[in-house]
């Protein structure tokens, strides 16, 4: 079983907890304005990996990712290459090396997204905005199976930590914010609420792609916004 | 034995009956598993008094040494009491009468003593220089006597660097807590009986040797005895409290930096020890936490205030002045106790109350069985102020059991039952260009070494550079033996460490450390020759300048075995070759991959390397990865390095690792675990050392344009730390320019 990677990084601290591994896969199903890695949209693009092979890469680092971290799948979107993470989380479970995903749960609930969520200890959902037609500009589609995503981890006792990108006057506007806070409570096995600064450090990645930028003109969010949708949102992070 | 001041000490096992420290420490210490909330903050009189010694830095960093006696040559007793401020210091003691007043130690060698003078305007004593021109002969001059030709052509193309040949060789630890425990008088004792054990009838060389060394111990013990006086004290009876501990094994110590400038003053591993006293005391009411910790601030106060004077040329080499007050902190007993405590912290806690400093260099020993309250700790404290260093108790207990100090920076002993022969180091690097060469220096183009067939070809061949490389290294080992043995025999002759011996038990194990600058340099040359293709660009005379590498090649510092494993076997080959050679005193070879700072200086007097490294540009500091070859990340860089093996390099692999504050997590808890985690992994991993930095590029660019704002700015480089402010600009450089990781 081969998947398609776009690249490694030996260990991240923020993509979860503790040290992690952090594989990030190649290709995408969403079009997001701010995405800081467009070089990882293609699903063509990237280099083809053995399921072995990327354990053995892991394997080097097993002394530092357990037992408080793991490995953290990002991309790109993962799960859109759920039969190569399956195998690849099966020989993880073996090793006792903890699993999580980085998606916007953005897929249909098929047998395999299922079997994979089973494999799964953690995932860092990524909720574009809760308002749908904000949702569809910003990301190209509509929200509706990042939320049924979420509800079947919060009905099947899933861990999550849910992350929202800030973009000042795109996804911080008061009225979402509280209905993503309202959404947010009705979940199970919600651990941790992040809002992520947007910041334009990808932009060279459009440019290097020779594409225009989407969000040119828009600013980044500083620490003040983040408090601001933090009060608003009214979580203990 | 029985001692009055024993009382309330568990006295079975042997250390009542012979000299056994550690037997006294693992009968009465309290190992320690909480966390640090019970630490102090400074008292007055110790925030009065290191107010003093901050004026007197200030002083100093102005003029370059704040005095100097250019007429005493320093002994254990050459000088009257000294103070700062007599009603302020509760542990007393300095290495001449005045504060920060440096002393000549002409025993060394005169040349270096006028030329340290001389650089901050100052001129040694006409009646002592005539003295040790005409009338004492030194260890410079003695090991220049027996150098050969080959030996000194090595040494000034820089083949071999830094040779402890013009100044003291240090690595000795004296196990000073003998002082406290015994008392003096107890140790001359010990001292007569081995006298008696040599008293035999054949009458060699060897047991000649061994009676006057003894014999010289037992005066530079006297003389320890008498240095005490001056100051009121009568140290030959055992220290009957905390104070009387601390301050008996910091007079021990005092005498050894009075004894000698070696290249590195330890003290070995003493909080632990210091701390069954402290405890006593605690325990008894006589003593409070708060007066605890102002002991402990008032020892390592002095202990920062060690000073030798030395030339620029020195402090260029090892980026300031520095002593390697080396204390070693932590690590597990042999019985699964760990030795952790609460003086533990608080000898961490003077870089909290004190602010961060350089020395004493302190020295974390971990163990994955360390209590983890002590681990976050130590990582809390590292992340504030840079200042700490680890090392793998796992890995070193192994062998040396759980009553070994670190000298220097590396360097693991057995305290009072081993010592080294320090050597510096090897430059490999050049080495190799020299094999490429047939033994022409690739700057001067003189031949250097015996003449050996140069590669001629237009790409180097990978088999053929190895079959050369192989045959210099050959050479290499031999001469550098040669030399180390000249040193170390001129140096037991001419400048005996008579008190820091005197401390020791009387068969030790002697270790011949050897070293090797260079390392990643090297690999990435064979790497490259092996991987990419290898041009060669020579001058008209024929030889090989500079080099253009077609394609790319796998580098040493990620996690890459094609390299990695090219680096382990320079490693290996070398020490093999090392250990064909006969050494001095029957001396066990050892290997370090250690630098300090001075890659830099290596680097300058190197040519352009066949991995695209440009002439005169530094090594990577010890086992480090050449500075940007390092892609993947400083867990990938860690794992390479964890490959070197330690079975071969026993004296040492050092790594110096530097990271941003928000790439170790977004708050402060969230680091110190990521650290602590990060420290746990390299470790099993089974790393030797490891210098931790936690800052931002932006604050060293800072310190570099506003010294004035940053006087306390520390900073680990290989092995040690280093006053940031104080390195030359050059230096600077070469430390921002170093990885700082953004990324894991």
């Amino acid at each position: 079983m081969k998947g398609r990677i776009h690249s490694f990084e030996s260990l991240g601290a923020v993509d979860g907890p503790g040290l992690r591994y952090v594989i990030f896969m190649q290709g995408c199903n969403l079009k997001c304005k701010y995405c800081q890695n467009r070089d990882t949209w293609d699903i063509h693009g990237g280099e083809e990996y053995d399921v072995e092979e990327v354990f053995e890469k892991i394997l080097r680092y097993k002394n530092y990712i357990t037992p408080n971290g793991g490995v953290t799948i990002s991309g790109g979107e993962p799960l859109l290459q759920s039969k190569f993470l399956i195998e690849l989380f099966k020989k993880l479970k073996k090793e006792n090396i903890s699993t999580c995903i980085d998606t916007s749960g953005n897929v249909a609930l098929t047998d395999e997204i299922k079997e994979l969520i089973d494999l799964t200890d953690l995932f860092l959902l990524d909720i574009k905005c809760i308002n749908d037609d904000i949702c569809k500009d910003l990301v190209g589609v509509s929200n509706k199976r990042e939320l049924e995503f979420a509800r079947y981890l919060s009905d099947n006792g899933k861990k999550m930590w849910i992350r929202q990108v800030l973009v000042p006057t795109i996804t911080d506007v008061e009225a979402d914010l509280k209905k993503l806070s309202e959404f947010i409570h009705t979940l199970n096995g919600v651990e941790k609420v992040e809002i992520l600064k947007y910041h334009d450090l990808g932009k060279f990645k459009w440019e290097n792609l020779k594409l225009k930028y989407p969000l040119l003109g828009y600013r980044t969010a500083s620490e003040e916004d983040v408090k601001r949708a933090k009060r608003i949102m009214d979580f203990d992070m | 034995m029985d001692f009055k001041q024993w009382t309330g000490f568990d006295k079975s096992g042997e250390w009542t009956k012979e000299i056994d420290v550690r037997g006294f420490i693992q009968k009465n210490y309290t190992p320690y598993e909480g966390d640090d909330s019970f630490l102090e903050g400074t008292t007055e009189k110790t925030k009065k008094l290191w107010d003093k010694v901050l004026k007197l830095y200030e002083k100093e960093r102005k003029k370059g040494v704040l005095d100097v006696d250019t007429k005493t040559p320093s002994a254990v007793n050459a000088y009257d009491a000294g103070y700062i401020d007599k009603n302020l210091e509760q542990i007393v003691g300095l290495q001449t009468d005045a504060p920060l007043k440096r002393a000549i130690m002409p025993n060394g060698g005169i040349r270096i003593v006028e030329k340290s003078c001389e650089a901050y305007g100052y001129e040694v004593d006409k009646e002592t220089d005539y003295i040790y021109h005409n009338l004492r002969k030194t260890h410079n001059d003695g090991v220049f006597s027996v150098y050969t030709p080959d030996i000194r052509a090595a040494r000034s193309a820089h083949l071999l660097t830094g040779l402890p040949d013009g100044y003291g060789r240090g690595r000795i630890i004296g196990d000073y807590r003998r002082v406290a425990l015994y008392g003096v008088d107890v140790l001359i004792e010990e001292k007569k009986t081995e006298l008696e054990i040599l008293n035999v009838d054949e009458f060699t060389e060897k047991v000649i040797r061994e009676r006057e060394e003894i014999y010289d111990q037992i005066q530079a013990l006297q003389d320890l005895k008498k240095m005490a006086l001056r100051y009121g004290y009568d140290i030959s009876v055992p220290a009957q409290n905390a104070k009387e501990a601390i301050q008996w094994l910091y007079f021990a110590y005092l005498a050894a930096t009075k004894d000698q400038n070696g290249a590195a003053m330890s003290i070995g591993r003493t909080s632990t020890f210091l701390d069954i006293y402290i405890q006593r005391d605690l325990e008894n009411g006589t003593l409070t936490e708060r007066e605890a910790q102002e002991l402990m601030d008032h020892f390592v106060m002095k202990l920062r205030m060690i000073r030798f004077l030395r030339t620029p040329e020195y402090n260029e080499l090892f980026s300031g002045d520095p002593v390697w007050v080396t204390e070693s902190i932590g690590g597990m007993g042999i019985d699964g106790r760990t030795l952790v405590t609460k003086n533990s912290y608080r000898v961490l806690h003077t870089l909290v109350n004190l602010g961060p400093a350089p020395e004493p260099n302190l020295t974390v020993l971990w163990s994955k069985n360390l209590p983890e309250n002590f681990k976050k700790y130590t990582a809390k404290i590292s992340i504030k102020t840079s200042s700490i260093q680890y090392e793998n108790d796992d890995l070193m207990r192994e062998t040396l059991g759980d009553d070994y100090g670190i000298a220097c920076c590396v360097s693991a002993m057995k305290i009072g039952k081993q010592m080294q022969f320090f050597g510096a180091r090897a430059n490999l690097a050049k080495t190799l260009l020299y094999a490429i060469n047939g033994g022409r220096d690739e700057k001067s183009g003189k031949q250097i070494t015996p003449r050996y067939e140069p590669i001629t070809s237009e790409y180097l061949d990978y088999d053929e550079v190895i079959e050369k490389f192989d045959q210099m290294m050959e050479y290499v080992a031999k001469i550098y033996i040669k030399a180390l043995n000249a040193i170390h025999y001129m140096h037991d002759k001419y400048s005996y460490e008579a008190l820091e011996m005197a401390l020791h038990d009387k068969d030790i194990l002697r270790t011949m450390a050897c070293g090797i600058a260079g390392l990643s340099v090297v690999a990435d040359s064979l790497s490259a020759i092996k991987y990419a293709k290898v041009k060669v660009i020579r001058d008209e005379s024929g030889l090989a300048v500079d080099y253009s590498v077609e394609g790319d090649f796998p580098k040493f510092g990620n996690d890459d075995d094609r390299v990695d494993e090219i680096a382990v076997n320079i490693v290996k080959q070398f020490m093999r070759k090392l250990q064909k050679h006969i050494t001095y005193r029957e001396s066990k070879h050892t290997l370090s991959i250690l630098t300090i700072t001075s890659n830099v200086v290596y680097g300058k007097a190197t040519g352009n390397t066949p991995d695209g490294r440009r002439s005169g540009e530094p090594f990577g500091p010890g086992a480090n990865p050449l500075h940007g070859r390092d892609t993947n990340g400083a867990v990938a860089v860690m794992n390479s390095i964890a490959k070197l093996p330690y079975e071969y390099s026993e004296d040492g692999i050092s790594y110096t690792f530097s990271i941003t504050p928000s790439t170790l997590g977004d708050n402060g808890d969230t680091q110190v675990k990521n650290l602590v985690n990060l420290l746990d992994g390299y470790f099993k991993q089974t790393g030797h050392h490891i210098n931790v930095n936690v800052f931002d590029r932006a604050l060293l660019e800072d310190a570099m344009e506003h010294p004035e704002k940053y006087p306390q700015l520390t900073i680990r480089v290989s092995g040690y730390a280093v006053n940031f402010v104080k390195l030359t600009r050059e230096q600077q450089l070469d430390v921002i320019n170093r990885t700082i990781h953004e990324k894991f």
